[in-house]
């Protein structure tokens, strides 16, 4: 089965490279074993929110001062600002409108009542300038009843900080009091899922009622799993301004935007193999020929580009053993070389070194086997090595600008 | 991706708690009785090992249709420890129920010799009531029709000396859903493979692939079974030389995955013969070695369903894409999720509720989208879209085997004219 571009990860950085090449007439497969950590994602994406332990206003700006080897720093700073603008069109053209103003970080926040930098955001998902005054005085938090993965007091605490005085209480309907028989299964997705038209109108007038003597409502972000309609109706039907909070994962979304991406993908002709572990490659030439995968067997998946955008970690695009750590489809070269006891400081909270492990690039992102550049491989997203996604609030940043680079010279070359 | 000291045969350790498996199960939003994929799996099994005690009786209600395992980011087997785990801690035998749902071939051999009267009787409604108040099954649920003649016997009778004249053979694992009840799927399979170039042959010894039975707890019968399938693919694929093709989803993945996983019987060594139908052809066309005409006057809106199993066995590219090659097909995309009625499951009257609940989204999208027919490569999502929707549903061999300029495709492939 042949292909002009093969990628291998179908979480955000293998999907926006898929889109993009789809959108200018490519044939493209993904490969995604299981779904990816874009279910983690809250509803903000961060290009370079913190550096040194600071918050980072001007993140276009900060990319200069980065270390040579960091992948936003390899791409510089102009690039990264084209690829911004190619990112909230490519979004936009899936439905998924971002907020926010790319040249300035702004807060936001977090499930536990702390506030984080943010940059773009999904509507809805409440940002502000000013880290130590919200845009309002007094706010009704309003959770699920019964719902494990929110915690109100948390968000009461750090509103009170800021001066805001706050209420807190619950909304039901019957669909939620039917799913809380479960005690292990009441979770952001499964009450998006249960969750219908006629619900929201209760919801809301729940809603309206217990806001009363509020300025704004804040609510679990559990909303609208298949697209933002739900979403825009339940902002419709409140009195007062809407806000959602973010949740303990996996988050509606996160799952929203991967499945929207997955869609739009989809929808161009893209092959999307859910569930499909790619195995091993065969390279001719110093060129990857063709992958293998578990499902497809002995018939291989042939192109002329490969895009390698397996995550890090947590997907498996990175592995350790007690050894060493490694990419473990086509073996290419890693950073990090030293012992198992450099991997890692032993301050759980601080930069851990094992988080800027990944796959090492040139410049142009073709990662190396045994010190070799592969020509016609692009490695992309979180796999990357130099960046600390963690620390630096930099993951969708890395992912977006490379996987937007990837197929910007996979076009060009061609 | 395993880990280096795994314990379990089912990566139960690499379980990071992210509950993703959790956003995609399909019985978790409609039956707040079923824990759930990740607390019936990976969570539950670390109670079970070390206390049967604590095996849940609600593990019932998973439909084994691994999208759990799908989803998973960790490749946890996770569908496959809640099978397990009803195989080795459920307390009782099987209902006499759940034993006659299982059996799905012993029932279509005594079905078929009678089957005007059966297909008659199991189609009133006084039936249907004993049916559900004796048996439990549901009283709602449509039978599958039987058919007069078995597809073995059909070809015995009609094919197996023409099949032999061609120097290209496969063997054919035809499942008891074409043998007992729908024989022409196996025809069109026949005159599909004969215009490629291909004799199709039976295996010495066919029955049935035993997905009812390790799904119904009937494990003895199954693995019996299973064995018996598993000595005849080898005779065929490894002495014979021949690809062993399918046309059902669910005995594909059930005789490669399940076999191994749940039934411990050893496929290693014949796995990668086993396939379905349109993977073995697609492959043959991609690579140039047969080649297909369609007819000039065939025009028809396809909807294509995906079946769990075929998610889970990752080959819907090789149906969709196949369906793709015929130029008056006009293609309508499906929102894809489960039918409901997961094998045996949705006759049971416990779960007919939630299986109409779990498929209501992609009957609700099938008939929006109101194409001509619905494709599809497993019969019981037929019966579940024929039964809840005003669509028709074949597989996607019936469809080729419509559309393909027969004597064309044999002159292209150097096949004798008939």
């Amino acid at each position: 089965m042949k292909f002009d571009t093969i990628i291998i990860g179908g979480g955000l950085a293998g999907l926006l490279a898929g889109i993009r090449l789809l959108e200018n007439g490519k044939k493209v497969a993904i490969v995604s074993a299981g779904q990816s950590a874009l279910h983690f994602c809250s509803g903000s994406f961060e290009l370079l929110g913190r550096l040194g332990g600071k918050f980072v206003e001007r993140p276009f700006e900060a990319i200069d001062s980065l270390p040579a080897a960091h992948p936003l720093k390899k791409m510089g700073r102009e690039r990264a600002e084209e690829y911004t603008r190619q990112f909230i069109d490519l979004m936009k053209r899936a439905g998924i409108e971002l907020h926010g103003d790319p040249e300035r970080n702004s807060w936001r926040l977090s499930p536990v009542g702390l506030i984080k930098p943010s940059w773009l955001t999904l509507p809805d998902h409440l940002t502000f300038t000013n880290p130590h005054t919200l845009p309002f005085g007094s706010a009704a938090i309003i959770n699920v009843y019964g719902y494990i993965d929110f915690y109100p007091q948390f968000i009461a605490a750090g509103l009170s900080k800021r001066g805001v005085k706050s209420v807190i209480s619950t909304y039901d309907t019957p669909g939620i009091a039917h799913l809380r028989k479960s005690s292990t299964e009441m979770r952001s997705s499964t009450i998006a899922r249960v969750l219908n038209d006629e619900d929201l109108e209760e919801i809301a007038d729940q809603l309206n009622e217990k806001s009363r003597d509020c300025e704004v409502i804040l609510t679990p972000a559990v909303f609208g799993l298949y697209s933002e309609e739900p979403l825009r109706q339940l902002r419709d039907l409140c009195d007062r301004p809407l806000w959602m909070v973010p949740t303990i994962p996996a988050n509606v979304p996160g799952v929203r935007t991967q499945l929207m991406l997955r869609e739009r993908f989809q929808r161009l002709g893209g092959e999307y193999l859910l569930g499909d572990t790619a195995l091993r490659g065969d390279f001719r030439n110093g060129r990857l020929k063709r992958i293998y995968t578990y499902n497809l067997g002995e018939m291989p998946l042939e192109a002329d580009t490969f895009v390698m955008a397996s995550g890090s970690f947590f997907s498996n695009g990175i592995r350790a053993n007690m050894e060493k750590i490694y990419e473990p489809v086509l073996g290419l070269d890693v950073s990090l070389h030293g012992g198992r006891t450099q991997w890692y400081d032993k301050d759980f909270y601080a930069p851990q070194p094992y988080e800027k492990c990944g796959v090492t690039t040139d410049d142009a992102l073709h990662p190396s086997l045994l010190g070799k550049p592969v020509e016609n491989i692009y490695a992309v997203g979180s796999l990357l090595a130099e960046a600390d996604s963690l620390s630096e609030m930099s993951g969708a940043g890395v992912t977006m600008v490379t996987s937007l680079h990837a197929a910007s010279e996979i076009l060009g070359n061609n | 991706m395993e880990q280096e000291h795994n314990y379990s045969h089912n990566n139960f350790e690499e379980c990071k708690k992210c509950t993703i498996c959790t956003v995609y199960c399909p019985v978790t939003p409609v039956n707040p009785d079923y824990p759930g994929p990740k607390q019936a799996g990976p969570d539950g099994e670390r109670y079970r090992l070390k206390k049967p005690y604590f095996y849940d009786e609600a593990l019932k209600y998973c439909l084994n249709c691994k999208r759990c395992e799908v989803a998973c980011p960790s490749n946890v087997k996770i569908g496959d420890i809640i099978m397990s785990a009803r195989i080795k801690y459920a307390e009782g035998r099987p209902s006499l129920r759940d034993t006659m749902l299982g059996n799905t071939d012993f029932m279509g051999t005594v079905a078929t010799a009678m089957a005007p009267i059966v297909n008659y009787t199991l189609g009133l409604k006084p039936v249907k009531k004993i049916m559900d108040a004796t048996l439990r099954i549901d009283s709602h649920r449509q039978f599958p029709k039987y058919a007069s003649q078995r597809f073995d016997t059909w070809y015995r009778r009609n094919a197996a000396e023409k099949q032999r004249q061609f120097k290209k053979q496969v063997a054919y694992f035809h499942g008891c859903y074409v043998n007992y009840n729908y024989p022409q799927l196996g025809k069109d399979l026949i005159t599909v493979l004969n215009a490629a170039g291909y004799g199709v042959q039976l295996l010495e010894k066919e029955k049935c692939c035993g997905v009812a039975k390790i799904s119904n707890r009937c494990v003895k019968e199954a693995t019996r079974d299973a064995e018996i399938n598993v000595a005849s693919i080898r005779k065929a694929a490894i002495d014979g030389r021949m690809p062993v093709v399918t046309t059902s989803s669910t005995c594909t993945f059930t005789m490669r995955d399940e076999y191994p996983h749940i039934l411990g019987i050893d496929t290693d060594d014949i796995r990668d013969s086993i396939m379905l139908a349109t993977r073995f052809l697609y492959d043959l066309v991609d690579r140039g070695e047969v080649k297909l005409a369609f007819r000039k006057d065939y025009h028809e809106k396809i909807a294509y369903h995906v079946p769990c199993h075929m998610q889970k066995l990752g080959w819907t590219i090789y149906s969709t894409s196949l369906l793709r090659m015929i130029p008056g097909l006009e293609w309508i995309p499906l929102h894809q999720s489960c039918c409901g009625i997961a094998g045996t499951y949705g006759f049971k009257k416990e779960n007919y509720n939630y299986s109409q609940e779990i498929g209501a989204g992609l009957f609700a999208d099938i008939e929006t989208k109101d194409p001509d027919l619905v494709a599809t490569d497993c019969e019981t999502c037929k019966w579940q879209i024929e039964m809840s929707t005003s669509k028709h549903c074949d597989n996607p061999i019936s469809i080729i085997a419509r559309a393909l300029d027969i004597e064309e495709t044999r002159r292209l492939n150097g096949v004798e004219p008939e």
